[in-house]
């Protein structure tokens, strides 16, 4: 096991156990980011280049910063310490540590354990762009149909409730986005 | 001659590695473009820093810093003795960690996206088949670290200008890649040494092979530069900062090295979209003209990337800074629009190349600029309806 | 372990620690997160079944991936501007305290 591994596997895990166990809301998203980043690495080890880089794109450039945005929107940084105490947490870590266990051992005792890996070269960009353009175009057009929708949907769901009622009259300064009457 | 001097440092860069043991070479590859990268840009960073100072202090009618030195030439070494000497001060309410983080997580990557930019002939560090995107990925970090140092510090000052700060890049990320999607369509490849290849060969025998001599590359260059100023925060699209109103937004809280690393990061950011911006739209290394080749490839790099600092300076000296929902409305009503008609305009072009008839080239020329042109001004004057923008009369106070 | 039953293992580890924080946490916005990394384990499988499968030249992985994170990146959206339609009408992210169906 290379050491480049090791130290990938353990970025990723310790991201995620920090972003699920930190107590400060806002720690979790950072943690969450050192996971997701150290994921786009092993994509990288993977020798997927492109959807490393389209991770890190996606998931430290637009997610992490939607979710810290929605943290300081909804005002989490001021009740930062949440107990853990939601339901029984020894029966949620029980049930998460069980399925982990039972995949973990069915993975070494299938006949995976063995395969190397192949020695095709890292895909050119062009070939999955022609690939998006031919045998994926229709899943490549619905999902611009549905990034469209979600990002329509979103902003709708977002807006304040009472409507445009309230919205300030062109010219005047806009409402501070989403921050409620105090 | 000229091959032998355009070569130098590539050959000087192979000569190195070779007296090395084998097992090394890749490593020491790396690390000697590593190490080239940041001596030359840290360099042209003290120098931007001096020359900023002395041109804006001339548009502003004075004479900027010329105590240090000869012409004040030592002020960037004055400067950094006093960033390294000031006290490092963290507030006492601050995050610590994520306070100290900050500044790392601005420079790493802005340092990163230097990796995949060709500087001269064969003089790319990495050649990732997939470099545009590692440049626009790296630079998503930034985002994150401005969002750290503002809410880090525990000052409601930092957390709305990082929250403006975070607002502003969003928005100009999506014109900004946008604007880049014509150059990879047409060049048919993702990779930064692939795209100024594509720039090679000559119009008429003599003018170089530009993406900004095509409509579509010249829109898309102005698209670029504009949105490329909004994403580096730099003035007229300073509002993170904006000393006027909320001091200097997320860097409220910092001192010292700390603070040093944010300016160097936001320098050293602006250098890597400039370098992207010359080697997407204005050749690269290359050339303009068939008869200046003999000059070196980097010669013509540095160039280009000093008349872009240079355009930056001025723009910052002259213009002054937006309103926040002017500037959401620039980029969501405006630019974006703007740089999806561009895209149009490109595959346009692509498809009236086999155009042979008389004046062909012309009426190609003439149809594509009309497709971005044309919205253009149809869109600036919709927007602006309404508005009263005239001269600006001022009420002193009695 | 062998080269893909270590990505394997990984995964299934990713998986198990954003499923625990997603049955223990009652933070809504700190359960998207585990939902997040649930589903960043499932695309590292798939990457590591691409690269160590019989077609890598066939890109199926790659591309599933590719899509996944674009509806990753939807799903996000939606779920965070639902997170903050729901604060702004209970005044709580809290999983616990948002518990009556009528608005």
């Amino acid at each position: 096991m290379d050491i480049a591994f090791l130290i990938t596997a353990a970025a990723i895990l310790a991201g995620a156990a920090g972003a699920m166990a930190a107590r400060n809301v806002v720690h979790c998203a950072l943690c969450g980011v050192v996971s997701f980043a150290g994921l786009a690495v092993a994509f990288l080890q993977l020798r997927a280049e492109f959807v490393g880089f389209a991770q890190l794109l996606v998931y430290v450039g637009a997610v992490a910063i939607l979710i810290v945005v929605a943290l300081l929107l909804t005002r989490n940084f001021e009740a930062m310490h949440e107990a853990l105490a939601f339901r029984p947490w020894t029966l949620g870590l029980a049930i998460a540590l069980l399925v982990s266990g039972a995949v973990v051992s069915a993975i070494l005792g299938s006949g995976l354990t063995g395969r190397a890996p192949s020695s095709a070269p890292v895909p050119a960009v062009k070939e999955i762009g022609d690939l998006l353009m031919t045998r994926y175009v229709v899943a490549l057009e619905v999902v611009g149909v549905l990034l469209t929708v979600a990002l329509i949907g979103a902003a709708l769901v977002a807006l304040r409730e009472d409507g445009p009622a309230q919205r300030a009259k062109p010219g005047e300064r806009g409402p501070v986005e989403g921050r409620p009457e105090d | 001659m000229f091959d032998a001097l355009d070569q130098l440092f590539v050959s000087l860069k192979h000569w190195l590695v070779g007296q090395l043991p084998a097992a090394l070479q890749p490593w020491a590859s790396l690390v000697i473009s590593a190490a080239a990268i940041l001596g030359v840009f840290m360099t042209l960073f003290a120098l931007t820093v001096l020359i900023e100072r002395k041109g804006l202090g001339r548009i502003q009618n004075r004479y900027g810093p010329n105590r240090v030195g000869p012409w004040g030439l030592l002020q960037p070494m004055a400067d950094f003795i006093k960033m390294l000497t000031k006290e490092d001060i963290v507030p006492s309410g601050a995050d610590r960690v994520v306070h100290f983080v900050a500044p790392l997580v601005m420079v790493v990557p802005v340092l990163l996206a230097y990796a995949v930019i060709p500087v001269g002939r064969n003089m790319a560090a990495v050649d990732f088949n997939a470099g545009l995107l590692f440049f626009f990925a790296v630079g998503a970090c930034i985002e994150l670290a401005v969002f750290m140092a503002g809410w880090s510090s525990r000052n409601k000052y930092s957390l709305l200008g990082g929250m403006r700060a975070i607002a502003q890049m969003i928005s100009y990320e999506l014109p900004l890649i946008l604007s880049t999607l014509p150059v990879v369509m047409l060049a048919g490849s993702m990779s930064l040494v692939d795209i100024t290849d594509a720039q090679g060969g000559h119009y008429g025998g003599w003018l170089a092979r530009w993406h900004v001599f095509t409509p579509w590359g010249l829109a898309g260059l102005l698209l670029f530069t504009v949105a490329a100023t909004a994403e580096s925060n730099r003035a007229p699209f300073d509002l993170p900062e904006g000393e006027s109103e909320i001091i200097a937004g997320h860097l409220v809280e910092y001192s010292g090295f700390k603070y040093a690393l944010f300016f160097i990061g936001e320098y050293l950011g602006m250098f890597a979209v400039s370098a992207l911006g010359i080697t997407l739209f204005l050749g690269g290394w290359r050339a303009p003209v068939l008869w200046l080749e003999w000059v070196p490839s980097y010669m013509w790099f540095f160039l280009k990337l000093g008349g872009f600092v240079a355009l930056f300076i001025w723009l910052r000296g002259t213009l002054p800074r937006l309103r926040a929902d002017h500037l959401m409305n620039l980029a969501w009503k405006f630019l974006l629009p703007l740089v999806l008609l561009n895209a149009m305009s490109a595959a346009l072009w692509h498809y009236t190349a086999q155009w042979t008839f008389a004046g062909a080239g012309l009426a190609r020329w003439l149809l594509c600029a009309s497709l971005v042109g044309v919205p253009y001004v149809v869109l600036g004057r919709r927007l602006f309806a309404g508005q009263h923008i005239g001269p600006r009369t001022y009420r002193m106070a009695a | 372990m062998g080269e893909l039953a270590r990505y394997l293992v990984l995964a299934a580890l990713l998986f198990g620690i954003g499923l625990a924080g997603v049955l223990t946490r009652r933070n809504a916005i700190v359960v998207l997160i585990g939902i997040e990394l649930m589903l960043n384990a499932a695309n590292l499988n798939f990457i590591a079944f691409w690269r160590h499968g019989p077609h890598p030249e066939a890109l199926t992985g790659v591309m599933f991936v590719l899509f996944a994170i674009a509806i990753a990146a939807a799903e996000a959206a939606v779920g965070l501007a639902l997170v903050i339609a729901v604060y702004r009408h209970y005044r709580t992210t809290n999983l616990d305290q948002i518990e009556e169906m009528k608005g």
